[in-house]
């Protein structure tokens, strides 16, 4: 006779997913859109990278100790590698070790673990490392280095790489400049418009992502497709990135043909900033986002109406951050609000009438 | 374009591996031996427990009344085989508590000696009313796993003038085909089954609807239904739980019952291809319920098969016939994978809700390290209910149990899914089956609190009152006295 006391309930076979598989498949997400975005800044975008991940994980495993936890399982489900990733990806390339030091310290004391931990917090921590960063130390935040792909002739080399990660840019005038989100901003406070600003900008460039800007937000092309992938992989949820992109691109093109010297044509909104790397990886963290498709819908509705009010009339050039930061503070409203419907029952709750045939 | 506004037909759900081609090739085992002793508990279904009408040592013929029904929703207990009744006491339930149980031991004298038949030539003279009675005399009870009486089923479809009587052929659960070997090689026994129901319910069209991984299966029963314009057959998409009765009522006819309602409140009644089975059985050969085909299945199994048992059987005769490796098994169920229940032991006999045993190894069996919730709300999508698990399960884990409540607790139905899916292998499912037990316990204990308290309140009014009575009494009497020395007074100054 086969005795097997301990008694549990069904289901007693499981789907073949976990947390660290779906985020391991997250980075793999990413990793194109990075490995780009390495390969144009160059040796110093790379220290800054691995810099962001090592502190992260080392943050995680740091609270841990103080809670009197083994860290290794909890690194191991890989929330502190991904959190440490995606602030990496936002940070500018050439920014200075202790900016991607600070910024994981922010994103996982203050935005993750005093919270609770996996899956308690509030806000995306990497936008609220991202938000305090650029509050804190704007200059750091907003210099943003040539692209200078490794191995060409004008990049900076390994030994020179050290020096700009750890002693700071020497020669800031020859090798950063505007993103074409900031530039736009400055111009039109010059009252310039928008042909004479655009001339020289190449909408095909910043779909590929060879232009200025955040470490791994440039390249539309590869973030796009790795969070079609994401979608494929059934991993994300297709309403917060479609809703999201179709709000900034409808709004814009409304403005863009209403009088398109001043508003910045859909495209290029689509095509600048921190916009993909949002929609696809920011704004659908599962824990800072609603959790029905309605809600998601909403969601993403939200983010991008925010993006693009900020872009438009905020005195930032990219608004991405904050308006995911303002939307996750909504999340639990709209999971209040909006709930599925129960079977057999109308939307307030009560059970439905006895259809009359 | 117009279909994209309708309501879904499905929501939820999800695809699990089946696991079913081991079993679903090969032909119902009709070989297995007669066990020596037969454990028959009274209680093999929703209801009251049947009362035994027969007394130890006496001896029985199989298909005998050995326990009638009690109530209005019970149903009786007969005899699987031939032999002496050895026992009538407490013996472990297949539950997963094992808790003791009233049971029936029969010792079988091995000639399988059937009690005298009597068979009616055309049960489609009898009136719908008889139909319902003898099915209940049967002993039939839903054999899709939630052994609801089957004759008050049939009785509230009449009552109740349904529209249309489905059969539930989906068997969405992995691992369990019997139900598919069901119709594969007995579609015309089903199907008569199904005509001989619509009589007894008076209702004019049956649905049988099988999920399209069971093609042959689906073949069959069409052809056996081909003669009979009034029921139809169709195939459905394969996706758990399809085979929740209101799932497949709102798939089928695209009506959804209420919260609170039976299904023939809404026109629809449901029965298991199973019970059609039994109900031609009963009504075209007049035996009552005395076994039936289980699946034993898993990867400690090594000669999977469908099998046709008399209840009673021993879970442990039936893995030694399947040849089940004790040392792989890493746990027993009885039901499927989803639904099913984890056993602590094989010294438990299969009843009639049992359509499975299997017997899984720990590779097979979902991961239970958990970890934390990270509101991937992959349990929200997968909810046919249409309730968020994980909102629920944070409440229940503060033992906010109203919160729960308010979520749509009650409004689970432990399909499973939610565990299934979740990420971090919370056991979802486990959370919502205490939560709905300490729900009842705390009314109860409530509602003894309450009574207490008001039993309390009684005694001390009455108490009350009987001072009351008793300082009126005395008052009375004081004033009697008075008057009666008032009155001596009178008359001795009188004299």
């Amino acid at each position: 006779m086969i005795v097997q006391l301990k008694p549990s309930s069904g289901a007693h076979v499981g789907a073949n997913n976990s947390v660290s598989h779906i985020m391991w498949q997250v980075m793999l997400a990413l990793s194109p859109a990075t490995a780009f975005g390495l390969l144009c800044f160059g040796w110093p975008a790379l220290n800054l990278f691995v810099i962001t991940v090592l502190s992260a994980v080392a943050f995680e495993a740091l609270c841990m100790r103080l809670k009197g936890r083994v860290a290794k399982p909890v690194i191991m489900d890989g929330s502190a590698v991904l959190t440490g990733w995606l602030l990496a990806m936002t940070l500018p390339p050439w920014a200075p070790w202790w900016i991607g030091v600070v910024g994981s310290g922010l994103a996982i004391i203050l935005g993750k673990q005093v919270y609770g931990g996996l899956g308690q917090n509030l806000f995306n921590p990497a936008m609220l490392a991202r938000v305090a960063l650029l509050i804190s130390f704007p200059i750091e935040m907003t210099t943003w280095a040539n692209v200078s792909p490794l191995f060409f002739s004008h990049s900076p080399g390994l030994a020179e790489s050290w020096h700009i990660t750890f002693s700071g840019l020497d020669n800031i005038d020859a090798n950063t400049g505007a993103t074409t989100l900031g530039f736009i901003k400055t111009e039109f406070s010059q009252n310039r418009l928008l042909t004479d600003i655009l001339k020289d900008t190449s909408g095909f460039l910043s779909f590929i992502g060879g232009t200025r800007g955040s470490l791994g937000e440039t390249s539309t092309l590869l973030l796009g497709l790795g969070g079609i992938w994401l979608i494929r992989q059934n991993i994300i949820q297709w309403q917060i990135p479609v809703s999201l992109l179709l709000t900034v691109a409808l709004l814009a093109g409304v403005f863009h043909t209403m009088d398109s010297e001043h508003y910045v044509s859909p495209l290029l909104h689509l095509n600048s900033g921190a916009l993909m790397c949002v929609a696809f990886f920011i704004a659908t963290d599962y824990v800072t986002s609603p959790n029905t498709s309605t809600g998601q819908l909403v969601f993403g509705a939200g983010c991008g109406l925010l993006i693009f009010v900020i872009r438009t009339w905020g005195a930032y050039p990219e608004g991405a951050g904050f308006a995911v930061l303002l939307m996750n503070s909504a999340t639990p409203l709209i999971d209040h609000y909006i709930r599925p419907r129960i079977y057999g029952r109308d939307r307030k709750g009560k059970p439905l009438e006895i259809p009359k045939s | 374009m117009l279909s994209l506004f309708k309501k879904p037909r499905f929501r939820g759900g999800v695809h699990a591996e089946e696991h079913k081609t081991a079993t679903a090739a090969l032909p119902i085992a009709s070989d297995f031996p007669l066990p020596k002793k037969l454990y028959i508990p009274l209680q093999q279904h929703v209801g009251k427990p049947a009362e035994p009408v027969i007394m130890v040592g006496e001896k029985v013929l199989k298909g005998q009344l050995l326990a009638y029904s009690q109530g209005l929703i019970s149903a009786p207990v007969h005899a699987p085989s031939s032999g002496i009744i050895v026992d009538v006491n407490d013996y472990p339930a297949p539950h997963p508590s094992a808790l003791p149980i009233r049971t029936i031991v029969l010792e079988t004298d091995g000639k399988d000696e059937w009690m005298a038949i009597s068979v009616v030539d055309d049960p489609f003279q009898l009136n719908p009313e008889e139909i319902s009675f003898r099915v209940g005399a049967a002993g039939i009870v839903g054999l899709g796993g939630a052994t609801f009486p089957t004759a008050v089923k049939l009785n509230m479809g009449r009552e109740n003038h349904v529209d249309t009587l489905i059969i539930n052929g989906s068997e969405c659960e992995p691992y369990l085909c019997c139900d598919d070997r069901l119709m594969q090689e007995r579609a015309g026994e089903i199907i008569d089954g199904v005509r001989l129901m619509l009589h007894g319910m008076e209702t004019e069209q049956a649905v049988v609807a099988i999920e399209d991984n069971k093609p042959q299966a689906y073949v069959a029963m069409l052809a056996a239904a081909e003669p009979y314009a009034q029921i139809k057959v169709i195939q459905i998409p394969t996706r758990y739980p399809m085979g929740w009765d209101r799932q497949l009522i709102r798939y089928v006819t695209g009506k959804e019952v209420p919260v609170g309602c039976r299904s023939s409140e809404v026109g629809v009644t449901i029965h298991n291809v199973g019970t059609a089975y039994a109900v031609h059985k009963a009504i075209r050969l007049g035996q009552p319920l005395l076994g039936r085909v289980v699946t034993v299945a898993g990867g400690a199994v090594k000669r999977p098969m469908n099998v046709e048992v008399p209840f009673g059987t021993l879970i442990s005769e039936l893995f030694e016939f399947c040849e089940v490796d004790k040392e792989q098994t890493a746990r027993i169920i009885m039901g499927g994978p989803m639904m099913g229940d984890s056993l602590p032991h094989t010294g438990l006999p299969t009843v009639k809700a049992t359509s499975g045993i299997l017997a899984l190894t720990k590779s097979e069996l979902k991961n239970t390290e958990e970890q934390p919730c990270i509101r991937c709300a992959g349990c929200v999508s997968v909810c046919p209910a249409g309730l968020r698990p994980l909102d629920m399960a944070n409440n229940i884990r503060i033992n906010q149990l109203d919160a729960a409540v308010d979520l749509g607790l009650k409004d689970c139905i432990s399909c499973g899914c939610c565990s299934y899916i979740c990420p971090s292998n919370i056991p979802l499912v486990q959370f919502f089956k205490y939560a709905s037990g300490e729900v009842i316990a705390r009314q109860q204990a409530q509602h003894k609190s309450e009574q207490t308290k008001r039993l309390i309140d009684a005694r001390n009014a009455r108490m009350e009152r009987i001072a009351q009575q008793q300082r009126e009494d005395e008052l009375a009497r004081i004033a009697a006295k008075a008057e009666r020395e008032r009155l001596k007074a009178e008359q001795e100054a009188l004299v």
